[in-house]
């Protein structure tokens, strides 16, 4: 689909234009208006760096307190872009906010220092700083940062929904960045296609990918508890996937889903009992068990989520956000209660398994067909918000149909984005079923998401479903969020992306990403790209599904949301994910690729360009938020936490 | 013509600080965020270092003063103040101050207060020449800043 590759292409530049697709332009002012917040404790450095943003036309806001940040952020999910932080501050370490904010926002972070000395700079990088400025910082040196955001969110996406495309993707996405990913600690990029090489077979490439997507298991946070029980009833040493498969008797969920769950999850645990490698690492030893910590694991009250985090399903920022959900029971934003360290701990054990298990679950994903489980769904997910989801899904069921019918490809796309390992197969099965699998699986706000996609896809119209899948993880974790804050908005949601009419708009709409821009634009009072940017990244929940959402789903069914991304953008994703999926199976990822890219899966399936517009647009305003919730991006959290 | 002499002046007496190694290029990026929006902007940002970094002094001060020196916190404090002289591109300061950090690394006490010393005078220097400068400059009238040497 040449919307795939044009919307590849218009996603790696966000600043291009905010013109994913097809010029239209979201704002074509990216990166004016870059929400920044600046932390530093020297008052004379803080006026003259706000200085300078200001005058590169940012929005800043200014601490001289690493706490006092992470209110703000935590207060304000959406409400920053990109941090820029100093090394030496008196209250927190700067790494150590830094940390904390790769696991609970996700936010691209800039170190800076006087210090120059090569160890300090290394330290950056590895926990995962996007880019270490040293002191006197000059304007020119701001100027750039933008490029952070966008890195940063192409990469969640592409991460998202395939690694092989990933690499490609970079390549394109930041035309203009100078050197970035070699400037900046950009481990993600590296890692990212690391993950995807090492474990991708689906050699997704994000353009012409879209028809990769493979289905995966979206690992929610019902069913990582339900894995982590039988596995601790078992006994880490004796837990085979057959044995964990039957304890958890989850109708549609297979014995590979499992496997690859628990390899995972293994990984996860040994990070945690102090494994080191990282990423490479991971992706090499899959299967370290570790038992050790295993127990202490499952003691934790987050350790499902981290697992599920470990097991790169669930994307650093889903996590932190569940793990705040979890244990901090925080409906409204995931939990910035939670306990950071924890929570930090968890992630950064999980990063590399994250992306380990990205690369895995990509493997797995092509050979079955899975359920797409919500994976990584915050324990706090109530479950009978699940369950509303859960009707909406069913409401998609019709249009699961379609998506499911792909089998796994819609599972894919749903998967994706959770990252599910395993797809259920929700192609498979009559939607029906699978939606009702989906519910329980606690999939529901994946479920719909993927229907909307799926219907979406039926129609043909959003081919991909690229950003879908992008979202649908993002959108896991936010549905995760949002099931707590607000099921019904998914529902409704789902349920207008499942509308064909809304579908069959997109599909006669042909340009899929146009409308989306339009309605972007209207929904969320459009930033030129950095709503989006900012919505997906940031909220990983609310905000950002919205935005997503309302960008495929603007394009899709205008009538839904018009201006308003009421659906979650998780639903959204999905549509564009089910959507490419359907069509043509395309399995692209959906999540953060479909959406935007549009592109990727465009051209699979029956509405090329519509899905490709649509995932375009959505993957370029889901780039921010979508990466964010990615697991795969992974790479960011694998900085954090070696 | 008044205008234009009292300007001419300005800009000589703001060469002679890059000149005479007072100020480096650091200086320059402030004049260049001044506009009309801040339209006193170097001399606020330069305000507030020196309010800020007295308080960084003092701390040193103190510190140097004890019995048994505390290498790392005395680095940790200059390390501090140089982060904050070179934002303003106070040269000579920073300077001196690369020289302390280095006499802590060696654990040199006396060649920390040496330096100190030095550190102070410089301190002192610029600001009396900063304050000047600000003061013949509003009194020269608004103008656009010298051009950034170089």
């Amino acid at each position: 689909m040449n919307l795939g590759g044009h919307a590849a292409k218009s996603l790696s530049m966000p600043s291009t234009s905010v013109s994913w697709k097809s010029g239209d332009g979201v704002s074509d002012q990216f990166p004016v208006g870059l929400r920044v917040l600046l932390v530093d404790d020297d008052p004379t450095c803080l006026m003259i760096l706000e200085k300078m943003l200001r005058n590169c036309l940012y929005e800043v806001t200014k601490c001289n307190r690493a706490e006092i940040a992470l209110s703000l952020l935590r207060e304000n999910r959406n409400g920053f872009d990109i941090v820029i932080s100093d090394v030496h501050m008196p209250d927190m370490d700067g790494f150590k906010l830094l940390e904390h904010i790769g696991l609970e926002m996700d936010l691209p972070v800039i170190m800076m220092s006087a210090d120059d000395s090569k160890n300090v700079v290394m330290k950056g990088v590895t926990h995962g700083a996007c880019d270490y400025l040293i002191k006197p910082v000059r304007i020119e040196a701001l100027k750039n940062i933008w490029q952070h955001v966008v890195r940063k969110k192409k990469h969640e996406w592409k991460d998202f929904e395939q690694s092989g495309s990933m690499e490609d993707g970079e390549s394109q996405a930041k035309p203009s960045e100078d050197v970035e990913y070699s400037s900046s600690a950009n481990e993600g990029n590296w890692r990212n296609s690391k993950r995807r090489k090492d474990g991708e077979d689906e050699v997704e490439e994000r353009d012409d990918t879209s028809a990769l997507k493979k289905p995966r298991v979206v690992w929610s946070v019902e069913l990582h508890q339900q894995f982590v029980a039988a596995v601790n009833q078992l006994g880490i040493d004796k837990a085979v996937p057959k044995k964990i498969l039957e304890l958890m008797n989850v109708p549609g969920l297979t014995r590979e889903n499992v496997a690859s769950h628990l390899q995972k999850y293994r990984l996860y645990l040994r990070r945690l009992s102090g494994v080191s490698q990282h990423q490479n690492g991971l992706n090499n030893s899959f299967m370290g068990p570790p038992e050790a910590t295993f127990g202490s694991i499952s003691s934790l009250n987050g350790l499902d989520l981290q697992a599920l985090a470990a097991t790169g399903q669930l994307p650093a920022q889903s996590l932190a956000t569940l793990q705040a959900a979890s244990l901090g029971r925080s409906t409204s934003k995931s939990g910035m209660s939670m306990p950071l360290v924890d929570q930090r701990n968890l992630f950064s054990f999980e990063t590399p398994k994250l992306r380990f298990g990205e690369g895995h679950q990509q493997q797995l994903s092509n050979n079955s067909k899975q359920m797409n489980l919500f994976h990584g769904i915050p324990t706090t997910l109530e479950p009978k918000q699940l369950a509303n989801l859960h009707q909406s899904a069913q409401s998609f069921r019709g249009m699961n149909m379609q998506v499911n019918a792909h089998g796994s490809q819609s599972s894919s796309l749903l998967a994706h984005m959770a990252q599910p390992e395993s797809r259920t197969q929700m192609g498979n099965e009559t939607n029906g079923s699978q939606i009702s699998r989906l519910s329980s699986t606690m999939a529901q706000p994946i479920l719909t998401s993927g229907i909307s996609t799926g219907v979406l896809a039926r129609n043909g119209t959003v081919d991909r479903v690229r950003g879908a899948v992008y979202n649908p993880v993002s959108q896991v974790t936010s549905m995760v969020d949002f099931s707590v804050n607000q099921n019904t908005d998914l529902s409704g949601n789902s349920f207008c992306l499942g509308n064909n009419p809304g579908v069959s708009s997109l599909s006669s709409k042909g340009v899929l990403q146009e409308e989306v821009n339009s309605k972007m634009k209207g929904s969320s009072g459009f930033l030129p790209s950095y709503d989006i940017f900012n919505e997906l990244h940031q909220q990983k929940s609310q905000d950002w599904e919205l935005q997503n959402v309302g960008l495929t789903f603007d394009a899709s069914q205008h009538a839904n949301t018009q201006g308003s991304l009421d659906v979650p953008p998780s639903v959204l994703v999905h549509q564009g994910f089910s959507s490419g999926q359907k069509s043509g199976q395309n399995r692209n990822t959906y999540l953060g690729n479909t959406m935007f890219s549009a592109g990727e899966e465009s051209g699979h399936r029956n509405a090329p360009n519509i899905g490709q517009q649509l995932n375009a647009l959505l993957a370029d305003n889901s780039l921010r938020g979508v990466k964010t919730e990615l697991l795969p991006d992974v790479s960011c959290e694998n900085a954090l936490f070696p | 013509m008044q205008g234009n002499q009292l300007h001419r002046q300005l800009a000589h007496m703001r060469q002679s600080l890059f000149d005479q190694g007072f100020l480096d290029e650091q200086f320059v990026q402030l004049e260049e965020l001044q506009d009309d929006a801040n339209p006193n902007f170097v001399e606020e940002v330069v305000t507030l270092f020196y309010k800020d970094s007295t308080r960084l002094l003092h701390n040193i001060e103190l510190s140097l003063e004890k019995n048994t020196l505390d290498f790392t916190k005395l680095d940790g404090y200059m390390h501090q103040f140089k982060g904050s002289s070179s934002s303003i591109g106070a040269k000579k300061v920073i300077y001196e101050c690369k020289q302390f950090r280095e006499c802590c690394r060696a654990g040199n006490g006396e060649g920390c207060k040496r330096t100190f010393q030095q550190l102070k005078k410089e301190y002192a220097t610029l600001k009396k020449k900063l304050e000047t400068y600000f003061q013949f400059a509003r009194q020269a009238g608004p103008t656009e800043t010298a051009c950034p040497p170089k």
